[in-house]
């Protein structure tokens, strides 16, 4: 975190799915094999740019995402790089089965970018919002998944991921995160960052998220709880040695994210607790497996305990527990 | 029949009354434009066509009526709270935290309605089922389902129809909502649907094409009989957005928060529609 204006990055404060609408324009113009595609949802997803700049590298399949992911597979057959992009509710659940036998098991360069993750399209309701998403995705092998924290921290997976050999999926917000990263740098997949190393107490979060549990961490520390931060943008693969030498340290550990508790980003952490027989305190905070409801985003935030005082609410909670 | 037809504008006036004033006072906007493509249709089906108790909304013998298009929910809303399902005031906490209504049908919190969606492409399925099942039962109950032409782009779709005609399903009625454009444009631009009738029909179904602002029309397509058992389908010919100047027939109207401005317009043109008639 650094907040030197002159190397602070043009993308910061866009949600993540506008960041993604302009560095695609950006790789299309280093690499002609990419196209993008999407479902009667390229503004949504900001496709927009890219359909204007390479109109014949566009393809709007119409409101069919089992054809999305069908055609982008058959792209690479001409060598081409697709990037397809819809709901993460569509592209997880409607469309899995071609995600996972067509792209995944002939380990095609797809890039299923996806919008609208967790509960931030908020007033669309359960029919409309992703909490089984990375559930799905680190399920299928071969898939690297990604949930970046913010719009710089999106491009740098963005770049990073252009030339991964199978499929990748980025999970993007419809919300504007809050800024956890402001200069553009050099993204190393697979590798925590350890925002707020903190003492004893360390919250491990991804996605919109991150910038909450950031905020969380400031409140607990007036309280006299001094919580690190852990940000894992890459679900899978994930380091698992360097997540342990990081947890190691700390005698309690929660993880904070916008999806069920179930099979997301807790349930990759608590694998690695229980296979590496750490001894901590160990707490899952999310969407505690039930369907959520629709409304402003700030009420569901709060609703959900989600925000920087339900996250703090919560953790403290658990150390009381 | 003449006073019947002008009692069921009067009421798809209300409706898109409802749908004009929920669009300016919502928070962040509404599927404005194909609400206003329904208020018709829900007019005939909720206050003439479908048998419905609002008193006992598990009524075993009601008809189904199942909204596949789940962002048509305002003029969904609108009809039943008018038909007595819930009070006419839950519209104006459109979209508030956990509101009974809002962008999307949502069944637990909205008292007599069948499903939710709003994933577009289910509710077809999801109709066939229910006439499958009161066919086992040999009940005399019906099935409606309206469906949206951006639906009719899901493969789903068509697997419901092929079922549909298969089991020779003459107690399932689908109402499309032609309007011709989905959210990036216009359907025989972005993904072409056409020749529409001819497609049903080769899939053995009982085609009619209405205009679906024509109370008249609808009420005749509803009424006919489908020969050879064949499940009917009503293609519907609707405007999108409209009654609202601005943005009627185009791809723009399909969500939006109306201004004070053009509201006011727009209602005071239903005014002296209402007026003429
Ligand atoms: C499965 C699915 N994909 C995408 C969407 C997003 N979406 C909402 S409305 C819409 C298309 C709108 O066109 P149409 O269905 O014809 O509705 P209408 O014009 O009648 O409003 C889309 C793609 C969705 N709700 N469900």
């Amino acid at each position: 975190m650094n907040d030197n204006k002159q190397t602070q990055s043009p993308l910061v404060g866009l949600p993540s799915r506008k960041a993604y609408g302009k560095v695609i324009v950006e790789l299309g113009h280093q690499n002609e094999n990419i196209v993008a595609l999407s479902a009667d949802l390229a503004g949504s997803v900001n496709l927009a740019d890219f359909a204007k700049e390479f109109p014949d590298r566009f393809i709007n399949v119409g409101v069919a995402e089992q054809d999305l992911m069908g055609i982008s597979a058959g792209l690479t057959l001409a060598g081409k790089i697709p990037y397809a992009s819809t709901y993460a509710v569509f592209a997880a659940l409607r469309a899995a089965e071609q995600v996972r036998t067509d792209i995944a098991y002939n380990n095609l360069p797809v890039r299923i970018v996806s919008s609208h993750g967790g509960i931030t399209f908020d007033v669309a309701g359960a029919t409309h919002q992703a909490l089984e998403d990375i559930a799905f995705f680190r399920t299928i092998p071969g898939m690297a998944v990604f949930s970046p924290a913010d719009a710089v921290e999106t491009a740098a997976i963005l770049r990073a991921t252009v030339d991964v050999k199978g499929p990748v999926y980025i999970r993007l917000s419809r919300v504007a995160e809050k800024t956890v990263y402001t200069e553009e740098f050099d993204y190393k997949i697979g590798q925590p960052d350890l925002l707020i190393p903190g003492e004893d107490v360390l919250m491990i979060t991804t996605g919109v998220e991150v910038g909450e549990t950031v905020d969380a961490a400031s409140l607990l520390k007036e309280r006299g709880v001094n919580a690190g931060v852990l940000n894992i943008s890459t679900i899978k693969p994930l380091d698992s040695k360097a997540v342990v030498d990081i947890l190691k340290d700390y005698k309690t550990v929660m993880t904070i994210e916008q999806h069920n508790i179930i099979n997301g980003l807790g349930s990759a952490i608590a694998e690695i607790i229980a296979e590496a027989n750490l001894n901590l305190k160990f707490y899952r905070h999310g969407i505690m497996d039930i369907f959520t409801t629709s409304g402003p985003y700030k009420d569901l935030l709060s609703y959900y305990k989600l925000d920087p005082v339900g996250i703090q609410d919560t953790l403290l909670q658990v150390l009381d527990s | 029949m003449e006073s019947k037809i002008k009692e069921l504008s009067k009421i798809a006036t209300l409706i898109d009354k409802d749908i004009l004033t929920t669009a300016r006072d919502c928070a962040v906007g509404i599927h404005i434009g194909g609400n206003l493509t329904l208020s018709q249709i829900m007019a005939v089906l909720f206050f003439e066509v479908a048998n419905l108790d609002p008193k006992n909304p598990h009524w075993e013998d009601r008809d189904r009526i199942i909204l596949s298009k789940g962002h048509g929910n305002v003029a969904l809303s609108s009809a039943m709270a008018r038909r007595g399902f819930f009070p006419l005031e839950e519209l104006e906490k459109f979209d508030t935290f956990n509101s009974m209504l809002s962008m999307h049908i949502d069944k637990h919190r909205m008292p007599g309605v069948e499903i939710s969606s709003g994933s577009l492409g289910h509710g077809l399925s999801v109709a066939v089922g229910a006439a499958l099942g009161a066919r086992m039962d040999k009940a005399q109950w019906q099935t409606y389902c309206i469906i949206s032409d951006g639906e009719l782009e899901e493969g789903s779709v068509w697997e419901a129809l092929m079922c549909g005609a298969n089991y020779h399903l003459d107690n399932l009625t689908v109402i499309l909502d032609r309007n011709m454009f989905t959210i990036e444009g216009p359907t025989e631009e972005t993904m072409a649907l056409e020749p529409l009738a001819e497609k049903l029909e080769a899939f053995n179904w009982f085609v009619l094409t209405v205009d679906g602002h024509n109370i008249e029309e609808l009420l005749e397509a509803f009424n006919k009989k489908s020969p050879e058992k064949k499940p009917k389908f009503i293609i519907a010919n609707t405007i999108k957005g409209r009654g609202v100047a601005s943005v009627e027939g185009k791809a723009d109207s399909h969500f939006f928060k109306i201004s004070k401005e053009d509201a006011e317009k727009a209602l005071a043109a239903l005014k002296s529609a209402d007026a003429e008639a």
